[in-house]
């Protein structure tokens, strides 16, 4: 591990190629070569005291945690898997289903290798053969990461890539949704136990990670846990990828270091270019939070828990003070309980009732306790899906509530305000309007055999 | 080992049977569908526990112990997983929920 | 006379225990069909909970069972018609009325299908259980003309009235199961709904010229030694 590299941004973005990928040569110029690591042995857990590799120890060291949005402890993780019977195997979750956010499409387009170094070690570090990277259809002309999938079969490294497209979906991505997709059936949540790190794809111990998760990996078994710590707080160390978007000069993907001011991030994207109501952050099934509050904010998940927000899946989307709030809220509150699986009866009766009931508040159509139904709805379908996502859009209608009451009161009041008919900011992905049989027949995983599978392409 | 009443809401297709046999872990939301109180069951409601996951049609209601979940029925092995095959047709998206209201003749 | 011929070739009890049974099953059968979509309908008051229902059908249909055992039983027993346990089972191999038994046997083995996978519920899962309790739907009416093409009863008015009202209630059933739930699957529904009136039809024009017709025993395949003219003729030769 060498110790070259300096404590600052950039890490992941490190001779970043804004025109093309970087190729596996340019790529090893960057960030060195790849670390050599003891065989992680199987043993199980709890027999033979700590098991895994030094690498999972490192990582347990640096403190890396998920960056797919539930920020879970990546070392547990896969300590997890490696404590489960069965030939482990890695799932490379680059599907981002979330529309604000585009960090994965961008490391999967110009840090390919990035990624496939990380999702190799991941695999080499619990006894893993097999990794197979997971792209959404909209994603899925990205040539690059199977190019550079052929690129690394020189280097024999023992660990066959593999390449899966994924139907489009706000759940696809979500870990069991996944999984059952590679199963060969619909890419939906399942009910949980078993766990994917218990059994998973094709009843095996399944670690299903995040791109840049495993981008971090790779920089991590590189550089050493102290390296990572030097930047980011001591609860939430090392660097993100976060998604910039809104009245901003230049939107798009950023490092930051945990814990970094909002401030600095629109003082680096080059400022505001409007007067900004409000941001949203952790993705759209995340946290609303006031302009006048937000320049205080911190990006960590420490600074952010007392408004009840997340960096999550590193979405910044920013609202202007030209749009209208309750408009906004109410086309992400729709889209998201039209996202929902379909699956669970309280997500989809509860999202539907909770949607509607906000769009008639938007437009003043709500009678009079609109509010108090409101909270009662939100408290019905809170935890009571398979999955986590009628969760998140409670949350987001929730702080619309808290953020927006002077407008939420205007608006059923007075009905739609004039910015109500404005050009939408915030962005629903066009893929929206198919109906999500179509797009599940139109694609198609892991049968029970493998060689079904789309292998990377030949150099 | 404390138990406790646990729903699997992707197989629950609200048929009601496990509130009306439990009432006293399991209420029912607008939609029909059990909001399930996870505090463990004492001695006399175990029995009846078991006969409202028996009667539950779709096996959406489990009974779980110190976080494994084990059979409604005594003594047999878990069940298996869904896989592929036993995921029952998911309904349409869009919502067409029967209400207790409106199932009442 | 009537005291010879009570000697010489009256019925057994066997006899009238599984035209009894018969009877009593075809009854038991149809309130399990009217109860399984009520069930299925989610139909509940505050006199009828769910799990009552659900309960009932459950246990009306167990009890259907026990009776249809009986009824075979029974019928194997008995001596007139030499009917072997095999022929209950494997249809259309008995000697007596081979067609209208071995419809009997269908429906039977019907039933033995959707008893089992309803016993065995947990371990088969919820597809496999709910694939074969469609099964019901066409053991109903198989028993049904099993019922009248064997049985000896047909032809009495109380058998009549029975016959038209069971086939009522089901057909009344069956429109309730396929209206809920429309206009989902339309054709698959109405077909159904179809289906069940042509059934009636059929009865209609079946029923008075064949099994309630003088010589429907001849022409369903009753063996001719047990034909009435055959026995009558003995008998009357011993009366006089």
């Amino acid at each position: 591990m060498s110790a070259t590299m300096t404590a600052t941004l950039p890490r992941l973005l490190l001779g970043i190629d804004s025109e093309r990928a970087l190729s596996l040569e340019d790529h090893l110029a960057v960030h060195g070569p790849m670390p050599v690591l003891d065989a992680g042995t199987r043993r199980r857990f709890g027999r033979h005291g700590n098991p895994g590799g030094a690498l999972v120890q490192e990582i347990e060291r640096a403190g890396l945690r998920g960056r797919g949005g539930a920020s879970f402890p990546t070392a547990s993780k896969m300590r997890a898997v490696m404590a489960a019977a069965g030939k482990p195997i890695v799932v490379v979750n680059a599907t981002e289903g979330e529309p604000a956010s585009v960090k994965d499409r961008l490391l999967l387009q110009s840090l390919p290798h990035l990624v496939l170094d990380g999702a190799v070690l991941a695999a080499k570090a619990i006894g893993a053969e097999e990794a197979i990277v997971c792209v959404c259809e909209t994603n899925a002309d990205l040539h690059s990461v199977q190019r550079a999938i052929g690129e690394r079969r020189c280097l024999r490294e023992g660990v066959q890539l593999q390449f899966s497209v994924v139907p489009n979906g706000y759940i696809s991505g979500q870990e069991s949704a996944l999984v059952h997709h590679l199963n060969g059936g619909p890419a939906l949540p399942t009910f949980a136990p078993p766990m994917p790190f218990q059994r998973g794809v094709q009843g095996r111990p399944t670690l299903v990670s995040n791109a840049e998760t495993l981008a971090h990996m790779a920089i991590i078994a590189r550089q050493g846990a102290e390296w990572y710590r030097q930047l980011g707080t001591p609860t939430q160390p090392g660097s993100a990828l976060v998604t910039l978007s809104g009245p901003i000069a230049h939107p798009g993907v950023y490092e930051i270091e945990h814990g970094a001011s909002i401030s600095s991030l629109i003082d680096a994207a080059g400022g505001l270019s409007a007067t900004v109501r409000a941001v949203l952050i952790g993705g759209y099934a995340g946290t609303w939070i006031d302009a006048r509050a937000m320049h205080g904010v911190a990006l960590s998940d420490e600074h952010l828990a007392p408004f009840g927000a997340s960096v999550g899946t590193g979405v910044i989307a920013l609202l202007s003070a030209e749009a209208c709030p309750v408009a906004e809220t109410a086309r992400l509150m729709r889209w998201l309980a039209d996202q929902s699986a379909g699956q669970c009866g309280p997500c989809v009766n509860g999202l539907h009732a909770i949607a509607s009931t906000f769009a008639q508040v938007a437009t003043g159509s709500a009678g009079a306790g609109a509010a108090q139904n409101l909270a009662r709805l939100i408290s019905l379908t809170r935890g009571r899906g398979a999955c986590r996502h009628p969760d998140g859009a409670v949350r987001l209608v929730q702080s619309a509530a808290q953020v927006f009451g002077e407008e939420l009161a205007n608006h059923a009041a007075h009905g739609s305000c004039a910015a109500c008919g404005r050009h939408a900011e915030m962005p629903l992905p066009a893929w929206s309007n198919d109906a999500r049989e179509d797009r599940t027949r139109r694609t198609r995983g892991l049968a029970r055999s493998s060689s079904k599978l789309r292998v990377g392409a030949r150099a | 080992m404390s138990r406790r009443v646990v729903v699997n809401p992707i197989a629950c297709e609200a048929h009601g049977m496990c509130a009306e046999l439990l009432p006293e872990r399991i209420a029912l939301d607008d939609w029909g569908y059990p909001i399930v109180d996870g505090r463990p069951l004492s001695a006399e409601m175990i029995e009846h526990a078991r006969r409202a996951a028996e009667a539950c049609p779709t096996f959406a209601l489990l009974i779980q112990a110190d976080g494994t979940p084990i059979r409604a029925s005594s003594g047999a092995s878990q069940p298996a997983p869904p896989t592929v095959r036993n995921v029952r047709r998911r309904p349409e998206p869009v919502i067409r929920r029967q209400t207790r209201s409106d199932l009442r003749r | 006379m009537s005291a010879v011929l009570a000697t010489t070739t009256g019925p057994s009890i066997a006899w009238y225990l599984t035209r009894a049974t018969g009877t009593v099953a075809l009854l038991l059968l149809t309130a399990s069909v009217a109860l399984g979509v009520l069930d299925v309908g989610r139909y509940s008051s505050p006199r009828w909970p769910r799990f009552l229902l659900d309960a009932l059908h459950r246990n009306v249909s167990l009890l259907a069972v026990v009776f249809i055992a009986l009824h075979v039983i029974t019928t194997v027993l008995d001596s007139f018609a030499h009917i072997s346990l095999v022929a209950a089972f494997i249809p259309f191999t008995s000697s007596y009325r081979p067609f209208w038994l071995g419809l009997g046997a269908v429906s039977l083995d019907l039933l033995a299908a959707i008893l089992i996978t309803s016993l065995l519920r947990r371990r088969l899962g919820f597809s496999a259980w709910r694939a074969t309790h469609w099964l019901a739907y066409a053991c109903w009416p198989i028993a049904l003309v099993h019922g009248l093409g064997t049985g000896s009863d047909a032809k009495s008015k109380w058998m009549l009235a029975i016959t038209i009202g069971v086939v009522l209630a089901v057909i009344a059933a069956v429109c309730v199961r396929a209206l809920r739930g429309w206009p989902e699957n339309a054709r698959l529904r109405g077909g159904a709904i179809a289906l069940s009136g042509a059934f009636a039809l059929f009865l209609v024009l079946w029923v008075p010229s064949g099994p309630l017709s003088s010589e429907w025993a001849r022409r369903s395949g009753t063996p001719t030694s047990l034909l009435p003219h055959a026995t009558s003729t003995r008998t009357a030769q011993v009366g006089r």
